[in-house]
């Protein structure tokens, strides 16, 4: 889960990490109130979970209240990569002198956290990291130690700050850590941090992402969830405890485990069709689950036809077949289905399906070459 | 032969008395996996499966009284690392945590515990470890595979099954089939499971089942041009899937261009892995 520049600015305030003086607003009659409380110069910085903010024209600065109350009207206006503009934070403008970069995230391969240092700030990381990548310095943190003091001078020596900021420094790097680890962060990151004209370090933009699994220890972070970040069938899903992933093709999948449904996804276009979703519906789904499963996938306007492959294990074929029933009774679609049920119950799955004109298959090659085959007979 | 579980694996549950721990329990039970112990806090003393196994507050308890060598995890996520943490410190020298959606940074910390005191952890989210004929430790069903000489390693569980039941119908047998995870940190990698069943006389063949996200499979494909004398046939799925989505595994995702299922099988074919292009190919090119 994403959180917006605000929020993870807010965490960071509480861990001891400085950030500029600044509220979010969702209007633009409060933005002028922000800046009139701030006074002086402004930057009006829209909260929308996407990157290329600037580029996009959705940062801007004020020099008054009525500017920031008219640059405000026109970010809420916006919509940056498709999304929204719903809130803009207003903070005080800084007087930036140099940008550095610091995160700490997740390194799946070295299986502990990292930190990352640059002196090329506020631009991605990853382009430092492709471009110049002896401009990032790296600390592997002990999971079960944490950062010390020693990783975080190392870091400041290696992206050859001043001495004097090096006490500071430290202090937010041990302060980005805690952040990181007491919200189950997978990224937590400062870019830029930056030098102001007096010296003071300050956390100008943050990034966060957390942990899905993490959540249940944080449910006050779980409520700052933002609806935008997931497509509404998406959202529909979930709370269904489905995985469902939208894509572009005509073929709905519904499938049992994640890597079947991917296996699935890439056997129908192996066989010249196009996949329209992932969706896996866990071990053991029953009907109800099966049947909300169903009418996302025919709630995809694009979806021609839908291969069903389900290997019976805890998850029994019969409760599938109920499901699908279900669906269908609910449902005025008739695409064609391609369905292959093996494992437990497969008889009585099949017996239930046999009045529901169904395309029924055996083998995962043969469901799939039939689908593929119903797509091209449809759009016929 | 096989690796990791056979006939003389003495079993332990962790939260037997739950309703997945129960529901398995009897079936591995009827598989013929000798099952001597439970583990559900505050619930020692109480007897399961029809009374012939007991239930102990603790794992240490339950090792000191039944010689438990094998734990198998069913503890919900949330207590899943204090469970995988409890074993170790008890001993028990192979632990299959089935549980699904153990935070990252938990994973992190127990692996950094584990490795410390030389316990081999499987999973988290797996389905865990099938000597066929010998021992079921974990959700795989026991009917869909048959003993024989082919070593299988998966990244996946329904799709693990696939191949086990693709194989079954040619006639083909498992050494052993190991589930380990779907999770970005888990317990044992690939090259760990490759090793054991090089060293494994019962095992001739080796198929491994990988999917996207990280680059297990990547190193995986070194350690065998490096290390491996039986031939491996691999299957990647993802193919398709779209990046900086998840699919549906906590692992299995294409992140700023790395863990591409495309970069994996070339990897695996340079190492001489031949790849199948979808799962019921295995067979063939196992010959």
């Amino acid at each position: 889960m994403k959180l917006h520049e605000y929020q993870s600015k807010q965490l960071f305030a509480q861990h001891g990490v400085p950030i500029p003086r600044g509220r979010v607003a969702a209007t633009a009659s409060e933005a002028k109130t922000i800046a009139q409380e701030l006074g002086g110069r402004v930057v009006i910085k829209s909260q929308v979970l996407v990157g290329g903010r600037g580029k996009a024209g959705g940062i801007r600065l004020a020099d008054s209240p009525e500017e920031a109350q008219d640059v405000a009207t026109l970010i809420l206006g916006m919509q940056i990569k498709g999304l929204p503009v719903r809130k803009v934070l207003v903070d005080e403008a800084a007087d930036i002198k140099t940008e550095i970069y610091l995160g700490v995230t997740n390194d799946r391969s070295a299986r502990c956290p990292v930190m990352i240092a640059s002196a090329e700030g506020g631009v991605e990381i990853e382009q430092v990291a492709k471009a110049t990548p002896e401009k990032i310095i790296k600390a592997h943190i002990d999971p079960l130690l944490g950062l010390r003091d020693y990783q975080a001078r190392h870091l400041a020596a290696g992206i050859e700050l001043r001495r004097e900021l090096w006490r500071d420094f430290t202090a937010i790097a041990r302060g980005l850590f805690r952040v990181y680890q007491r919200t189950d962060a997978s990224l937590a990151e400062i870019n830029p941090l930056v030098i102001t004209g007096e010296g003071r370090l300050i956390a100008l933009d943050g990034k966060m992402v957390l942990d899905d699994n993490g959540l249940f220890r944080h449910p006050d972070l779980a409520e700052m969830r933002d609806m935008d970040e997931e497509a509404p069938a998406e959202r529909e899903a979930r709370k269904y405890g489905l995985s469902y992933v939208k894509l572009d093709g005509n073929i709905g999948c519904m499938v049992n485990g994640a890597g079947l449904a991917m296996a699935t996804m890439d056997i129908i276009k192996l066989f010249g069709g196009e996949p329209a979703n992932f969706l896996d519906i866990g071990g053991g789904a029953g009907a109800e689950k099966v049947a909300a499963a169903l009418q996302i996938i025919l709630g995809d306007s694009n979806v021609k036809a839908v291969m069903f492959n389900i290997f019976g294990g805890i998850t029994r074929c019969d409760e599938v077949a109920r499901g699908i029933l279900a669906a269908l009774s609910e449902n005025a679609s008739r695409v064609p289905m391609v369905i292959r049920l093996v494992g437990t119950n497969e008889a009585e799955g099949q017996k239930l399906l046999a009045e529901a004109e169904m395309i029924t298959a055996t083998s995962l090659a043969d469901a799939a070459k039939k689908t593929v085959a119903a797509v091209k007979e449809a759009l016929r | 032969m096989s690796i990791l579980v056979d006939k003389n694996t003495r079993l332990l549950i962790q939260n037997i008395t739950g309703r997945e721990g129960m529901f398995h329990a009897a079936r591995l039970m009827e598989y013929g996996t000798k099952i001597v112990a439970g583990v559900t806090p505050a619930k020692g003393g109480e007897w399961v499966l029809g009374g012939k196994v007991p239930v102990f507050d603790a794992v240490q308890g339950a090792v000191e009284a039944t010689g438990a060598n094998c734990s198998l995890s069913f503890v919900p996520a949330m207590f899943a690392a204090d469970a995988m943490l409890e074993a170790a410190d008890a001993g028990v020298p192979l632990i299959v945590c089935i549980s699904e959606g153990v935070p990252v940074q938990d994973m992190m910390q127990v692996r950094k515990y584990l490795d410390q005191k030389k316990v081999r952890l499987i999973g988290p989210n797996c389905p865990g470890v099938l000597t066929p004929g010998g021992s079921n430790v974990g959700i795989i069903p026991g009917h869909i595979a048959i003993p024989g000489d082919i070593g299988v390693v998966s990244r996946s569980g329904t799709l693990t099954y696939e191949v086990l039941h693709a194989l079954k119908q040619r006639g083909l047998g498992a050494s052993t089939c190991v589930g380990i995870g779907g999770d970005p940190i888990n317990g044992t990698s690939f090259i760990d499971v490759l090793a054991l069943f090089e060293d494994d006389p019962g095992t001739e063949r080796v198929v491994l089942i990988g999917e996207i996200g990280g680059n297990d499979e990547e190193k995986a494909a070194e350690f065998i041009s490096e290390h491996m004398t039986k031939p491996v046939v691999a299957f990647i799925a993802g193919q398709t899937a779209p990046p900086g989505k998840r699919m549906g595994h906590a692992g299995a995702i294409v992140e700023g261009g790395s863990g591409l299922a495309a970069d994996k099988i070339a990897a695996l074919q340079a190492a001489a892995v031949k790849v199948a292009r979808h799962p019921e190919e295995i067979p063939e090119l196992l010959g």
